[in-house]
């Protein structure tokens, strides 16, 4: 199915739930809600004609003013793809965990969590998953500074 | 953990310094005497920060950092990085070029799957098959070193193109080792698919059923091995492979159930029988030109953002870039194939035996590399 009809299907069934829908870059995506993140995956994943059964991958982006969440979702059924994103706040970015929906997430949303500090609120496990539990800060995140040493080893270039 | 063992339970930790855990991967195994009552992985061992140095370095520069992904198919992280940069620039890459890239990743593909064949037969306590194994990948491994003057982290291809054109000694010594690899393929059954105690030892182990290993996001072999037929190489074409003549195998629980480690296994040995076939179609079809475009030396990419996926051996490999009108990826994630694929070991490697552990590790060939990034 053509970005266009999932995007009449979407706007359809679930009203207000789309923000915006850009299909200017290589790779249209959708800017949904945050708050109803679970509502648009569920639908996706159920409804007969998208099928969206597979997650590829949840993905952070530091934008500065904002954070992003990004869902990658497609169907092997149909072969369809969709991008969707979440805008969060850069104070305490936090969004509702989708792992309950998509086991594929759980993993996923612990990168995130990882590397870039947002908080998948509901996840039954979130703890670091690549750096180790005592790590501080969260090294995609755009203001990150490097600490100097961990625990005496030192991290100073020659 | 501790409070909510059992008297009879114990915790073992099985790894992460451990030659069947193909790198460094930690398991923590709650036991019941031979028995596994539940596997927890603990990864980061190889943790680098990629997609921080992505941020770092230039389009151009990250080429090399994507051979260390999955190490052992650098070919195939080339290609995928090539093709997510090509699309946001909108760069044209001519024909001969896209034909070398797939000759080069189907290569790769059949080494990658032949180190697989000889690590999976020594964890079932075979050791001959990875002799075998590796006689034939040093060959694809010295075919290589012609081709690009390296072993392992090839850096072939590159943005708008390959490094080097393929010589007519190169093309001969591939084909006299697709005709090798055809003989041998089926030495290797012999020695290992149809064997008893190689089949006992995988046949009804580890079974992941299909909805199960779609929910968990598995691609490549896995999901293969339990009855999808899905290839990104099929599904999305890419490159030059509409043009060629290849199958997808699945699994059929030839010997056990759909879906068990023997099913991922055998998936594996057809994809190298047909990896070989496209290799084939490759040389006779390759179409004469130049093998790379001008691309400038400070690659500025305007703002724009693509999801691209390709097939590696071990599944979806994607690219997800951001750019923002400079010469660096604003965010570049990368979407690796063994980090979906190990998160299902908890749920499927448990109440089983010790060693049926080391069996479904190896069925889901996990490269540490790409897992950690």
């Amino acid at each position: 199915m053509e970005a266009k009809e999932i995007h009449e299907i979407l706007i359809q069934h679930l009203p207000g739930c789309v923000r915006e829908f850009r299909t200017t870059t290589a790779d249209p995506f959708w800017v949904v809600e945050s708050e109803r993140i679970r509502e648009v995956a569920a639908f996706l994943k159920d409804h007969p004609a998208l099928q969206f059964d597979m997650l590829q991958a949840v993905t952070g982006v530091d934008r500065g003013e904002c954070f992003e969440a990004v869902y990658h979702l497609t169907s092997l059924r149909f072969g369809h793809s969709v991008t969707l994103k979440a805008v969060l706040s850069h104070e305490a970015p936090s969004i509702a965990t989708i792992s309950d929906i998509y086991p594929a997430a759980n993993w996923h949303e612990r990168e995130t969590y990882d590397l870039l500090g947002i908080v998948f609120t509901g996840h039954p496990d979130l703890r670091r998953i690549l750096l180790p539990d005592d790590w501080e800060g969260h090294p995609l995140r755009k203001d990150y500074v490097a600490p100097e040493s961990y625990h005496g080893i030192s991290n100073a270039p020659d | 953990m501790v409070q909510s063992l059992k008297t009879d339970e114990i915790l073992v930790n099985m790894g992460p310094q451990h030659p069947s855990t193909h790198g460094v991967l930690r398991c923590l195994l709650k036991t019941d005497g031979e028995w596994v009552r539940e596997v927890w992985p603990y990864i980061g061992y190889l943790h680098r920060c990629k997609e921080k140095i992505a941020e770092k370095v230039s389009y151009i520069q990250f080429m090399p950092y994507t051979d260390r992904l999955d190490y052992l198919a650098s070919a195939n992280n080339n290609l995928g990085w090539a093709m997510a940069v090509e699309r946001l620039a909108a760069i044209e890459v001519p024909e001969r070029a896209v034909w070398l890239r797939v000759l080069a990743a189907e290569l790769n593909r059949i080494a990658s799957h032949l180190l697989s064949y000889g690590t999976f037969g020594m964890e079932a306590g075979a050791f001959t098959p990875f002799f075998y194994g590796f006689r034939e990948r040093e060959t694809i491994v010295s075919i290589f070193d012609q081709l690009c003057g390296a072993r392992l982290t090839y850096h072939y291809a590159r943005i708008g193109g390959v490094m080097r054109d393929l010589s007519p000694e190169t093309a001969k010594a591939i084909r006299r080792f697709l005709d090798e690899m055809d003989r041998r393929w089926v030495e290797y059954n012999t020695l290992l698919s149809d064997n008893e105690i190689f089949v006992r030892r995988t046949a009804n182990v580890g079974i992941i059923p299909a909805d199960l290993a779609i929910a968990y996001g598995l691609t490549g072999p896995v999901l293969r091995g339990s009855g999808v037929a899905h290839d990104i190489r099929k599904a999305v074409p890419y490159a030059c492979y509409p043009k060629l003549d290849f199958q997808v195998c699945i699994g059929q629980g030839l010997k056990g159930t759909v879906g068990d480690s023997w099913d991922r296994y055998w998936v594996r040995m057809l994809e190298i029988r047909e990896s070989v076939k496209i290799c084939r179609q490759v040389l006779d079809g390759l179409p004469e030109g130049p093998y790379q475009t001008k691309v400038p030396r400070i690659l500025k990419v305007p703002a724009n953002e693509a999801y691209v996926r390709t097939e590696a051996p071990r599944g979806e490999l994607g690219f997800y870039v951001i750019s923002d009108g400079t010469d660096k990826p604003w965010r570049c994630r990368i979407r690796a194939p063994s980090f979906c694929n190990l998160s299902i070991l908890n749920r499927i490697a448990r109440n089983c035996l010790v060693a049926d552990v080391i069996m479904i590790l190896g069925s889901i060939d996990v490269v540490m590399g790409e897992v950690d990034r």
